[in-house]
């Protein structure tokens, strides 16, 4: 190792922390809160339903992983007179 | 009322049965009757690591399957007279074990010793499952690197959601045991330091048990680094430990090895 390298040397443990913080973020959404799905699902209901009536059965809510996106999909059906509207965000 | 303590990590290699063995002797030292189980059905080594491999006649499948009762199984140790060891079988498949069988065998252990410690398995599968499942409170065995503490946080969220007590709706207590620890690597920055892996894993620390010859030294011997010598750095991280489960409050260090000239160049003997 020359002189120049040792003192120019970057310890590797900041590397190991930051890389465990990203990665555990993303792990702990996907796999560690099993009831994070459910969890989701009822706030999120309780936020529209104050504004527009909606039906609970007819809501869907899923998370996918590929590779490095993360997607969660939120998916409700809205109760019209005439019955047609559908939202999807 | 016994107390059911799950020693796991999800890693294997982390020091899993070393911690079992040296909590549980630790523990032992302080008067608690404890029995340690091996849950590593097929690769068992709990009865290696303690010095017991050859007595054992019968082991937790035979007890699980009613072949042999409690009495036969277990195995008092000879070193400390409140110590046991109920072995995993190594012939057998980890199917033999049953959720059943495991819970009867737990909750007749929970009449006669005060600490039931259940050494886990590696990885997160049935027999991993069953070694957490009936446990108050988990020891997560850790290593300062990457890999270990990504394990330890996948077994955490398990624990969080596959014990009995989690699916009751209460918290399982759960303790983390720094093990192979090197202060001086880490304060140089080529280790995650104490707190970077008590921030990350965010659970109260058990103890911080550092890197030692003294391990490999005492599973050399057959003896629980405790008991093999007990005032060794690791032994006294793991006596500490032990107190801490006891409920004392006790100052978190990392001991070291205390530098004796004499001792060392001339008490040096081969283990």
């Amino acid at each position: 190792m020359s002189v120049l390298k040792f003192f120019s040397r970057r310890s590797s443990a900041p590397a190991a922390r930051e890389r465990l913080q990203l990665l555990l973020a993303h792990e702990r959404a996907v796999f560690g809160r099993t009831d994070l799905v459910a969890q989701l699902k009822d706030e999120i209901l309780a936020v529209i339903a104050k504004h527009i009536a909606i039906d609970p059965e007819k809501v869907r809510i899923t998370t996918d992983t590929r590779d490095t996106l993360a997607t969660l999909e939120v998916d409700i059906e809205i109760r019209t007179p005439n019955g047609g509207l559908k939202l999807a965000g | 009322m016994a107390e059911v303590l799950v020693v796991t990590s999800g890693k294997g290699g982390v020091g899993k049965t070393t911690s079992t063995a040296a909590l549980g002797a630790a523990l032992a030292q302080t008067g608690q009757s404890v029995v340690v189980i091996d849950f590593d059905v097929g690769l068992r080594n709990l009865d290696l690591v303690m010095g017991a491999e050859r007595r054992v006649v019968y082991d937790l499948i035979n007890v699980v399957q009613g072949d042999a009762n409690l009495n036969q199984a277990l195995i008092k140790d000879k070193r400390v007279d409140s110590l046991s060891l109920l072995p995993a079988s190594q012939t057998r498949d980890k199917d033999a074990l049953t959720a059943e069988g495991v819970e009867r065998v737990i909750n007749e252990l929970k009449g006669r010793f005060d600490w039931i410690i259940c050494d886990s398995p590696a990885g997160i599968e049935r027999g991993a499952y069953f070694a957490m499942r009936h446990a108050d409170l988990a020891v997560i065995v850790t290593n300062p690197e990457v890999s270990s503490v990504r394990d330890s946080d996948r077994i955490i969220g398990l624990l969080d959601s596959k014990t009995e007590k989690a699916e009751r709706g209460e918290t399982i207590e759960k303790l983390l045991l720094l093990t192979r620890y090197d202060p001086v690597r880490a304060e140089r920055g080529d280790m995650l330091k104490v707190d970077d892996v008590l921030e990350i894993l965010s659970i109260p620390l058990l103890g911080i048990i550092p890197e030692s010859p003294e391990v490999l030294k005492a599973s050399n011997l057959g003896s629980p680094v405790t008991l093999a010598n007990p005032v060794s750095a690791p032994s006294r991280a793991y006596l500490d430990a032990a107190r801490r489960l006891r409920g004392e409050t006790i100052e978190m260090t990392v001991p070291s090895e205390k530098k004796r000239l004499f001792g060392s160049l001339f008490g040096r003997r081969a283990a």
